[in-house]
């Protein structure tokens, strides 16, 4: 069920915002205040919505072309100088492509830049595998002091853009490109580090970030309605993770189900298990995409597929209660 | 107008200005080989192929002050290829930037001088480098700022002529031209070697002033061995205007110590006993 403080923060209403649109408003919005702030895309600022920014200060706007490798160093060069890069592409060539730069002159040296990447996920439908990021989080989890955040709606993507800000080091930030229903509203606070506890249960333990996180509550609403109640938990901030929250609904329920759009290996699921294994271990079941790539196709179609849509998650989430009664 | 005695005056005082570079470039390659040899690993051809080019930039160029590292004005420097930072760490102690005894340190556990140059751990070192290849596009960004913030230093690049493998320098090439960074200064230390033998083996990057000119950039083409040819190439680099200078600077691996010159086997390694003390009998000879 969802306690009357979170309803407090949910947004009342049918809204739908891609991610993605949410950082390229709110960083043309906050431009205007931090001057410091400066951007970089490489030839998809309309798609990443960077065009925003653009648009309003042409002259903090650095279109690097097709170079993802080269606009990490540039933007390494900028934070040395006090600015603060927001450096944008699709999530598979900040992660894969300028992997190297990323690491050795973005984090390495603890440079403030934030790596704001979209079209992540299976999420990105039918662009197909080479388009859709799915070992970002395990790349970006896997270099020393890079914060990597997945918010889960348009009104958590503002509020992660501000708190990026305000933090000293090296962020990476993963948005989407479809749109999906507003979660929140603005009375939301996000964290670093801190999960949100959307549903309360102690059936089991649902833990989602990003674009799924809208489904899990379809899911977790289902469930409550055949009468199982769980706890759903919005992990938005990936690295540093919850680890009291997750500890907490574990020692609870007993059991937990991890969902996201990417690679079960090396993503929020692995990172729930790390925390749990060392310090409250319990039955963690991931889902997500299962080690293999992703394929063209509607994003109902793909989740459906590699089996992470709602029902897959109703069904997964029944099938492990029994299981545990057993 | 000058007169005939004014010109030979500034022509007596430019010679004493090369001759005195010259000595504390000598000074430098002996700090680089005691380093190495203490370390028992490291990089001592190409760090004697720069030798002369850092000379030149922090005893006579740069815009620094030691005591203030983090200075805002300062010039930056960045070395793309990182690992001949010891010649490097050797210009910071001669600049007084920390004690010389740090020398004794390299690449040992706990020293302020890593294997590779790590802008937290070293005072006067701007950048982090060490994966070939990033050092340019850095100094895109620090020019971008620069020209963000009306500031007027300069950002100098050394970069090593194998660095031209890498496909991100000529990303950095690309963009330098298109922001019109005249305040980057690219130095080529073009030694023609690299780990595994000649550019023209492993990699050829010929014609590489054609390149550069294709890219364009302003190209000066020099020996990286002699002061007075660093000290002009820079010069025409300040004032030139509107498109960014990459000076190619002729040079060779392990200039200064007879059996390491030109031999692609001291890209990376440290001298024995005897070739310590052979390397110092003629560097100090």
């Amino acid at each position: 069920m969802i306690s009357q403080e979170v309803k407090k923060i949910l947004f009342e209403g049918d809204k739908k915002v891609a991610t993605r649109n949410a950082y390229g408003e709110k960083l043309a919005e906050i431009g205007e205040v931090n001057k410091d702030i400066v951007a970089l895309d490489c030839d998809l600022s309309k798609s990443t919505m960077t065009a925003l920014f653009a648009r309003k200060f042409p002259e903090r706007f650095f279109n690097m072309g097709i170079a993802e490798s080269n606009m990490m160093s540039v933007a390494a060069g900028l934070a040395t100088m006090g600015k603060i890069p927001f450096a944008s592409t699709f999530g598979v060539f900040a992660s894969k492509r300028a992997c190297d730069q990323v690491s050795a002159s973005i984090a390495y040296p603890g440079l403030n830049v934030k790596i704001c990447a979209t079209h992540t996920g299976l999420a990105v439908g039918e662009d197909g595998a080479t388009h859709q990021a799915i070992e970002d989080v395990a790349i970006m989890r896997a270099i020393p002091g890079i914060v990597v955040i997945s918010p889960s709606d348009g009104t958590e993507t503002g509020k992660v853009i501000e708190a990026v800000i305000q933090y000293k080091g090296p962020c990476y930030v993963r948005l989407g490109r479809s749109a999906s229903p507003l979660i929140f509203n603005d009375d939301y606070v996000f964290r670093i580090g801190k999960g949100v506890r959307l549903f309360e249960g102690n059936k089991a333990t649902i833990v989602t970030a990003g674009f799924t996180t809208h489904i899990c509550i379809l899911a977790a609403k289902k469930l409550e309605a055949d009468g199982i109640e769980v706890d759903l938990i919005n992990m938005s901030s990936i690295k540093p993770i919850d680890e009291e929250l997750l500890i907490e609904s574990a020692k609870k329920t007993g059991l937990i189900i991890t969902v996201e759009d990417h690679n079960i290996i090396g993503g929020l699921g692995s990172a729930t298990c790390e925390v749990l294994s060392e310090k409250h271990p319990a039955r963690v079941v991931r889902m997500g995409v299962k080690d293999k790539f992703g394929a063209s196709g509607t994003l109902s179609e793909l989740y459906e597929a590699y089996g992470f849509d709602e029902s897959s998650i109703i069904k997964t989430v029944k099938e492990n209660i029994l299981n545990k009664i057993v | 107008m000058k007169t005939n005695n004014d010109k030979k005056e500034i022509q007596e005082d430019k010679k004493e200005i090369i001759d005195s570079l010259k000595k504390v470039a000598n000074k430098l390659r002996i700090d680089v080989i005691d380093m190495i040899y203490n370390a028992g690993s490291g990089h001592p051809g190409g760090s004697l192929s720069a030798a002369d080019i850092i000379t030149v930039l922090y005893f006579h160029f740069l815009n620094i002050d030691p005591k203030n590292p983090q200075w805002a004005d300062r010039d930056r420097f960045i070395m793309s290829k990182g690992h001949a930072c010891p010649i490097w760490y050797a210009a910071l102690a001669e600049k007084g930037y920390f004690d010389k005894s740090h020398l004794g340190t390299l690449r040992k556990i706990n020293s302020i001088l890593q294997g590779h140059p790590d802008m937290k751990k070293t005072p006067g070192i701007d950048m982090t480098t060490g994966s070939l290849g990033n050092g340019l596009g850095v100094g895109v960004g620090m020019a971008l700022a620069a020209k963000l913030k009306g500031k007027l230093y300069y950002s100098y690049i050394l970069i090593g002529c194998a660095e031209h493998n890498e496909g991100v320098l000529w990303e950095a090439a690309l963009a330098a031209a298109k922001f019109k960074l005249d305040n980057i200064i690219a130095i080529i230390d073009y030694n023609k070697l690299q780990l595994d033998g000649y550019n023209d083996e492993v990699m050829p990057i010929e014609p590489l002033a054609n390149k550069w000119i294709a890219f364009g950039w302003n190209v000066l083409q020099i020996n990286g061995h002699e002061i007075d040819q660093i000290i002009n190439a820079i010069e025409t680099a300040k004032n030139t205007k509107g498109l960014p200078t990459v000076i190619i600077a002729d040079t060779i691996k392990g200039k200064g110590v007879s059996y390491m010159e030109d031999k692609c086997s001291w890209h990376g390694k440290a001298p024995s006993k005897e070739e310590y003390e052979q390397a110092m009998k003629e560097l100090t000879g």
